[in-house]
């Protein structure tokens, strides 16, 4: 047996160059121009030569198992090199053209789908859910799934009017940054923190956990002559941040856990400004495993968008030209106090003007 | 085995033509228990409608703050496979560019010490390998250093450096956005690997204002490639769009934001003085249209999701800037500018957007020492409630000595 390499730290990423294809080294920095082939499907040009990219869906939570696979296709038809995208898709990078069409085959025969690309709904970014994370409100690979299944045609194909990008946040932490997307659906809890009286004074530093609260929520009691917190149930607004700092304050409650929908964000700056996602529904139920009321007002909301938006209109776009109010009507969803901002600077979102639609 | 697993709830997402995570794990649970107890207790939980892992835990490698997230079940004794299922973020090549050559040797490492699952990747740009026990970690951690590969970061340090493809395939690229990635990544080890900031602190890079990788939204310091010259035209090759059939008008003409583009015939001509550079007719004519020579990047600070005082976009700090011959010391310098001056008056868990909007933008710009310009603004103030800091002093008796 060799001995035990020396223990070295810090070395940082390997350097990016040597998982670049051929093709891709010799015109980084030189590309000229890129086509769209068909759904799923692109080629970029440069002075020495063309590489074709196939992306195909991925649901992000993947064993070794399904990347065998998908490293198998990529030595059989890209020279063994492929990446990932933003979205957490799947690319394949072809020198061969006539590669394109026997490697949809494959990935479509092992359970994904190729499209994603231009005017079509790319893979949904999300959070870890129910999988892994102790704050989540509720599961987002199973509400990815459950709605891509939904939306499926809209990934394999460019019908819609502008590309639409859908995002899972199992809380209001958004590790998947569901804040500037076209349509986010988000994990909420509804009541306050529970305080485990017992556990909290070993766990948690009270000055650390009342300054947790950005409204202040929080004051310091004493419980059966121990020192601990109370929450003023009027001011909490279920963010989770105290739960973050102490766990003895856990916020999950079976019954009033629930998913949120939002509309209207991007962040490209094409033609508009990048714009935060907007309140459409403040609550659905959680019904796993899939999710019935999520998922029917996630698609009535891409269809009723598919239909009445401009070409290369983005969902937020086609929001503001139209303006809210007829996105209330035209959608049927239910305006409530709820959708009334009250939090910081909550005015700036009043109607100061009277440029209504009647 | 695994032939005691039921999960009715999670069969059903099997169904269906969206890739199954479920069918996924399934094909496992011969391999690994931690895959079969990851099953169990996800069932557990869309049974009983909320989640059953225990909060945080430190564990880690040595000499190591961040890499490990840990997490412990909170059903240990009926999930024994999960009672420890901890991540190790593993620092992603730029661009998420891999051989399998590569990744393959990482699986191997993976299959060998932990569940088989990953995510590939997570929303801060790791690949994350998804459930391990902490004894696995140090043995992880030197399999993955002896084939090149290192940890990323977690808590409230650098977080590991994310870009998109840039110059490796886009011809939108205004910088090289790989490059700098691998160089802010090398640079700043100690502070990737070593928490000692108020909060986390991220960076992206996206090569053009289509900000693939949603800099604005999602990154601390999003650096966002623009050039400031006119668009390169091909006149030819619009009369080739032209001749397509394409609707020039509808298109491109009708949606450029600030009007500045008009067509005679089979010409296109761009009033670059008005350009905001939002790429929506590079975008719609990539190949007659490419962003001008004068290429570099705009800095933006402070994007966050809500928590703690509601979400921010980045807002611009640097206009324009740019690498010259490889030499990112001017880079470095403002990044250790912003690091020190936020380390000395933040709080702590307060991201670099929440402490500008508290001591507002003028008292940050003077802090890191740069000056304001209109670029870094929608609109002037609009109120009258202006902190003077000069006065006149009346000359002689009672002026000021100071
Ligand atoms: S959940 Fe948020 S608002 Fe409620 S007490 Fe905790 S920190 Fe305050
Ligand atoms: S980049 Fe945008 S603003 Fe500039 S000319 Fe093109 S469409 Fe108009």
């Amino acid at each position: 047996m060799a001995t035990e390499a020396k223990r070295v730290t810090d070395i940082g990423p390997p350097h990016y160059e040597q998982f670049l294809h051929p093709i891709i080294k010799e015109n980084y920095g030189k590309w000229q121009y890129h086509d769209s082939i068909k759904p799923g499907v692109l080629s970029h040009t440069g002075p020495s030569g063309t590489i074709y990219t196939v992306r195909c869906a991925s649901p992000r939570l993947v064993s070794t198992n399904f990347l065998n696979n998908i490293m198998d296709l990529a030595d059989k038809y890209s020279d063994g090199y492929f990446r990932f995208t933003s979205r957490n898709n799947i690319e394949f990078l072809l020198a061969k053209e006539e590669n394109i069409d026997p490697l949809i085959a494959d990935l479509n025969a092992m359970g994904t789908l190729v499209g994603g690309t231009n005017n079509a709904i790319s893979n949904p970014v999300h959070t870890q859910g129910w999988v892994h994370c102790h704050s989540a409100a509720t599961d987002a690979s199973g509400l990815v799934k459950a709605v891509m299944d939904e939306l499926s045609e809209y990934f394999t194909s460019e019908k819609l009017p502008a590309k639409l990008r859908v995002a899972v946040a199992c809380c209001l932490n958004m590790c998947g940054a569901v804040h500037a997307s076209d349509i986010a659906i988000l994990g909420l809890h509804r009541t306050p923190p529970r305080i485990d009286n017992e556990a909290l004074p070993k766990q948690c530093e009270i000055p650390t956990t009342v300054a947790s609260c950005p409204n202040n929520a929080i004051r310091p009691t004493s419980v059966d002559g121990k020192t601990t917190v109370k929450v003023d149930e009027d001011k909490c607004m279920y963010c989770g941040n105290c739960f973050t700092v102490c766990p003895a304050m856990p916020l999950a409650d079976p019954i009033n856990d629930g998913v949120s929908i939002w509309v209207g964000g991007k962040i490209s700056n094409a033609r508009s400004e990048p714009m935060f996602t907007k309140l459409a529904i403040p609550y659905l139920p959680n019904n796993p495993p899939r999710w019935p009321e999520v998922t029917d007002a996630v698609k009535s909301i891409v269809e009723l968008y598919a239909a009445n938006a401009r070409p290369f209109e983005r969902v937020g776009e086609w929001i503001n030209r139209i303006g809210w109010e007829k996105f209330f009507d035209m959608s049927g969803i239910e305006f409530t106090k709820y959708h009334l901002d009250d939090f910081r600077h909550a005015g700036t979102t009043y109607r100061r003007s009277l440029h209504n639609r009647y | 085995m695994a032939d005691d697993l039921k999960t009715p709830l999670l069969d059903e997402l099997e169904k269906g033509p969206w890739p199954s995570f479920v069918t996924d794990i399934k094909t496992c649970v011969d391999k690994s228990d931690m895959c079969k107890d990851l099953l169990g207790q996800l069932e557990k939980s869309y049974e009983d409608r909320r989640g059953y892992w225990k909060h945080g835990g430190l564990v880690g490698v040595m000499g190591y703050g961040g890499g490990v997230i840990g997490r412990y079940s909170a059903l240990p004794e009926e999930y024994p496979g999960v009672s420890h299922f901890h991540t190790v973020r593993v620092n992603q090549p730029s661009g998420w560019f891999y051989t399998t050559d590569a990744l393959r040797e990482i699986m191997q490492i993976w299959d060998e010490h932990g569940s088989g699952l990953t995510n590939m990747h997570g929303s801060t740009g790791d690949m994350v390998l998804l459930g391990t026990r902490t004894e696995e970690l140090e043995p992880i951690f030197r399999a993955l250093t002896e084939k090149g590969w290192d940890l990323g970061g977690s808590g409230s340090d650098l977080r590991t450096p994310s870009c998109c493809n840039g110059p490796a395939r886009c011809e939108m690229a205004c910088y090289d956005t790989m490059d700098m990635t691998y160089n802010l990544t090398k640079s700043y080890q100690d502070e990737l690997h070593r928490p000692m900031f108020n909060y986390k602190y991220k960076i992206k890079m996206s090569g053009c204002p289509n900000d693939c990788t949603a800099a604005i939204a999602r990154s601390d310091m999003g650096i966002i490639g623009i050039w400031r010259d006119a668009i390169k035209v091909d006149q030819a090759a619009f009369a080739e769009y032209v001749d397509s059939g394409m609707d020039i008008q509808g298109a491109v003409v009708d949606l450029c934001p600030t009007s500045c583009i008009t067509v005679e015939g089979k010409e296109i001509n761009i009033d670059d003085s008005d350009c905001v550079k939002c790429m929506h007719c590079l975008n719609r004519l990539p190949k007659a249209l490419s962003p001008g020579d004068d290429r570099g990047f705009a800095i933006c600070l402070g994007a966050k999701a809500p928590i703690v005082e509601g979400a921010l976009f980045g807002s611009v700090i640097i206009p324009f800037m740019k690498i010259e011959d490889g030499d990112y010391e001017p880079l470095h310098d403002l990044l250790e500018r912003i690091w020190e001056f936020w380390d000395e008056h933040g709080t702590a868990r307060e991201r670099i957007g929440e402490f500008i909007e508290r001591i507002s933008l003028a008292t940050f710009l003077e802090g890191i020492g740069e000056d304001p310009s209109p670029k870094m603004v929608k609109a002037p103030r609009d109120n009258p409630y202006i902190f003077y800091e000069e006065y006149y002093e009346e000359e002689g008796e009672g002026a000021s000595e100071e």
